[in-house]
């Protein structure tokens, strides 16, 4: 270890309440820090793995126009057909069909507006969680018959349970009346209220039939293996798509705009949250840097006199706010890690959460994940923070003048 | 005792100048700090107005009236007869200033492209007007002229998704209180533009009369809206609605038809708390050092002063004395810097690139932070309070010196 380094630490010690202190705040600040990310990246991950393995998946195929105004002819043709080679393609963990339509639901005693949505109930339960929510009967199964799976809310809604008919008035797509009866096979209870209380699905042939679709579908639903592989997977699918279709090939940022926005927005308040506290321990590293260095004049003037180099002792500072900020960063990291860790697995609640949560398909328990990306994001800024803070004190020693300096009072 | 006081006061606020340095950086500090937490709080003050004003524009009036299972089951079925009796009396008085009945039923609306569902909405426009529930941009045609306009008026996302428009025909789907299905035939009039996408979608404005026609159910309605100005004290007067409603109907205020609202408004003081506490923390280890380097430098002076008979209690007032004045200097900086800062900004902050975001917390594209007194009271106590308890450590030691040990030191 070189003289400098000894010198720093030793000088570190000199006051040793006042750098406790000053090492205390940025630990509280670092755990802080350390378990809010944690937290927030936690969260978002959870959001988006929640809404899109619901609904979205990561990827869809649709018509040009239809994201933005679903309308019945906006359609894929060949829509099985499709899926089927979709999943040859290697990025690709699963694909399904689907296609919508509103109409009149009526039961013996309730008539309501639905949308239906018809699937291929062999392939939809690889791309969506809904089919293994059944809470009475039995999810669709691989034929093309006249078979329904209701929301909880809606089949209490219409008064109807697993055996029931429901049936339905729409326009098909050639804009000719579309009537059927469909028997209800299983009720879906996710939990979430919108889901539940809108939630139809019919098998694809049959509603093909009914609405005269032939063999089109309106969306093909695809799941990657991990999330960071819908890029490439979006690309992989535009050259696998047939030419000359105006088919397009969204991915889940585009399908759930208000996903990415929402994260962003949380991210924006709780950063202004984070460079609050962060310049707060900043200040707090200048006053005791610079009191450090201020009751330290006499010393200095000395040490220059004997031919220290002032760039040196401004080095020595540096180096002082160095060894400060890296204890309040290990400290930091090792409590805040220690925290995150326990509350990661105990979980935690607040209240007014579950309200919150429910709006964003998350569970009303949090559970943190720790991440290297979450432990050292934050101690490392309040680390650079510190240092930032301490530059005036520092550079203000390469003006010392000996003489003056040594008669300070 | 009475003369005591001034003299302390001198001696703190001197011994606060004489480290200019350390003062004026724990001041920035401090004044940072007050303005975080009022600026926060004023942001959060406003997202969460704005939450609810948008909540009670799709669900308009602070109390509504059911029938007992309409909210459980909202169907044809389950309506009411128009209000009487106590009831009416009740609601022409004050301080209830507006109320309108409506048939408020689930419905499929077709146009020739394709269809849609929605929730077809009964209305008399004179009496719904002054609740605030119609909506408040017409971009073609016009609204309903009354009760019995046969017209209807659609929101514009709607319109664009059915492909439909002003002038067209189109055909509206419902179940009749025998459930038979009962449709008709009627032009758009109207198209209006809502400030959340979902509301555009989601509601369809037909007159009153002519839906209870359709769905013959004579003068029946489904909900009734009332609405006293104020959205913040419906506690007050909605018990007397109850009481006049009867036992077959149902009464309830906002609070309950949307509880998440009422969650938001509660939580929304205790989230600011938190967040000045913890603002608070990360100062309170600057502002404990600096009072710990004062007392530290002053040892001496402080032996003196008590070799010459000064008290251990004035000792903890002067210290104390010395945080206050910082903490009140703070204050005041950080809640200038707040009312130049927020005034501003109240016009509204644009944020409509993350606008999808904030619609599924139920805001529009624009926030307006509110400036409150009470946030200003709240952070000045905060700091107040919880400074002058992290001063007393520093200020008790100082007072237990030993006067023969402190002169000695050096």
């Amino acid at each position: 270890m070189n003289v400098t380094w000894l010198l720093a630490w030793r000088n570190l010690w000199r006051h040793r309440r006042r750098t406790w202190l000053t090492v205390g705040a940025m630990v509280f600040c670092n755990v802080l820090l350390v378990f809010l990310i944690s937290l927030q990246l936690g969260s978002y991950q959870m959001m988006i793995d929640g809404t899109l393995s619901a609904f979205t998946g990561h990827i869809q195929i649709q018509h040009r126009g239809y994201l933005q105004d679903q309308r019945m002819r906006q359609s894929v043709p060949d829509a099985a057909l499709l899926a089927q080679r979709l999943r040859e393609v290697p990025v690709v963990d699963s694909a399904a069909a689907r296609a919508e339509a509103f109409a009149l639901a009526s039961s013996e005693e309730r008539s309501f507006g639905v949308l239906l949505t018809a699937v291929q109930p062999h392939y939809e339960p690889r791309v969506s969680t809904l089919p293994d929510m059944i809470s009475q009967g039995r999810y669709l199964r691989a034929s093309d018959a006249h078979e329904i799976v209701l929301g909880s809310l809606l089949a209490r809604n219409l008064k109807v349970g697993p055996g029931d008919e429901v049936t339905f008035l729409g326009s098909a797509r050639d804009g000719s009346f579309a009537a059927a009866v469909a028997t209800v096979v299983g009720i879906v209870h996710s939990g979430m209220d919108d889901v539940d209380r809108n939630l139809a699905q019919v098998p694809l042939g049959w509603f093909q039939r009914v609405f005269a679709m032939g063999d089109r579908g309106h969306a093909i639903v695809l799941r990657v293996h991990h999330l960071d592989q819908v890029d490439a997977a979006v690309a992989a699918l535009r050259a696998a798509l047939p030419a000359g279709e105006s088919l397009v090939v969204l991915d889940w940022e585009t399908l759930q705009p208000g996903l990415r926005q929402a994260i962003t927005s949380d991210m924006a308040s709780a950063w202004f949250m984070y460079a609050v506290l962060i310049v707060l321990v900043a200040f707090s590293v200048l006053n005791t840097q610079l009191m450090s260095v201020l009751e330290r004049t006499r010393e200095f003037g000395v040490m220059l006199a004997l031919g220290m180099r002032p760039s040196r002792l401004a080095r020595l500072v540096a180096m002082e706010t160095g060894l400060l900020g890296l204890l309040g960063l290990v400290l930091g990291i090792a409590l805040g890690a220690l925290l995150t860790a326990y509350l990661g697995h105990v979980g935690f609640t607040y209240p007014g959460m579950d309200d919150m949560a429910a709006r964003f398909h998350l569970p009303a328990r949090m559970y943190p994940r720790v991440s290297l990306l979450s432990l050292c994001w934050g101690p490392a800024t309040v680390f650079v923070g510190a240092m930032l803070a301490a530059l005036y004190p520092a550079l203000r020693l390469l003006r010392l003048r000996p003489v003056a300096a040594m008669r300070a009072a | 005792m009475r003369r005591v006081v001034p003299v302390l006061a001198i001696l703190a606020w001197r011994n606060l100048w004489r480290n200019y340095r350390r003062t004026l950086i724990m001041l920035l500090a401090i004044g940072l700090g007050v303005w975080a937490m009022i600026f926060m709080a004023a942001v959060m003050r406003g997202m969460t107005d704005e939450m609810v004003r948008n909540g009670l524009h799709t669900l308009p009036g602070e109390v509504q009236i059911h029938q007992r299972d309409y909210r459980r089951d909202p169907s044809v079925v389950n309506s009411m007869a128009p209000p009487s009796g106590a009831l009416l009396q009740a609601l022409q008085q004050p301080p209830v200033v507006a109320w309108a009945a409506r048939v408020r039923v689930p419905a499929v609306l077709a146009s020739e492209r394709g269809s849609r569902g929605v929730t077809l909405l009964g209305v008399d426009p004179q009496a719904e007007a002054p609740l605030g529930s119609l909506p408040q941009e017409l971009v073609a045609g016009r609204f309903l002229s009354g009760a019995d306009d046969r017209g209807l008026v659609l929101g514009a996302s709607l319109a664009r998704r059915l492909e439909t428009g002003l002038g067209k025909r189109v055909v509206i789907m419902s179940q009749d209180p025998h459930n038979n299905v009962a449709d008709r035939g009627a032009r758009v009039v109207g198209i209006y533009r809502a400030r959340l996408s979902g509301t555009e979608e989601r509601f369809l404005y037909a007159g009153r009369s002519v839906v209870q026609d359709m769905l013959g159910m004579g003068g029946a309605v489904s909900e009734v809206a009332a609405s006293a100005g104020d959205y913040r004290h419906v506690a007050a007067w909605y018990p007397r609605i109850a009481a006049a409603a009867g036992a077959d109907l149902e009464v309830v205020s906002w609070t309950e038809l949307d509880p998440f609202l009422d969650t938001m408004l509660g939580v929304q003081d205790g989230f600011s708390l938190v967040f000045m506490v913890v603002i608070f923390l990360a100062l309170s280890f600057g502002l404990i050092n600096t009072l710990v380097m004062a007392v530290f430098e002053r040892i001496r002076e402080i032996g003196l002063m008590q070799a010459l008979g000064m008290r251990p209690r004035l000792i903890l007032a002067q210290i104390l004395l010395e945080s206050l004045f910082l903490l009140v200097l703070g204050l005041a900086a950080g809640n200038l810097l707040a009312l130049l800062s927020i005034v501003p900004l109240e016009s509204g902050i644009d944020i409509s690139g993350v606008a999808l975001g904030m619609e599924m917390m139920g805001m529009g594209n624009t926030l307006y932070p509110v400036l409150a007194l009470r946030d200003m009271l709240m952070s000045t106590g905060v700091v107040v309070t919880l400074g002058l308890l992290a001063s007393l450590l520093p200020a008790w030691r100082a007072a237990r010196l030993d006067p023969v040990r402190a002169l000695n030191t050096t």
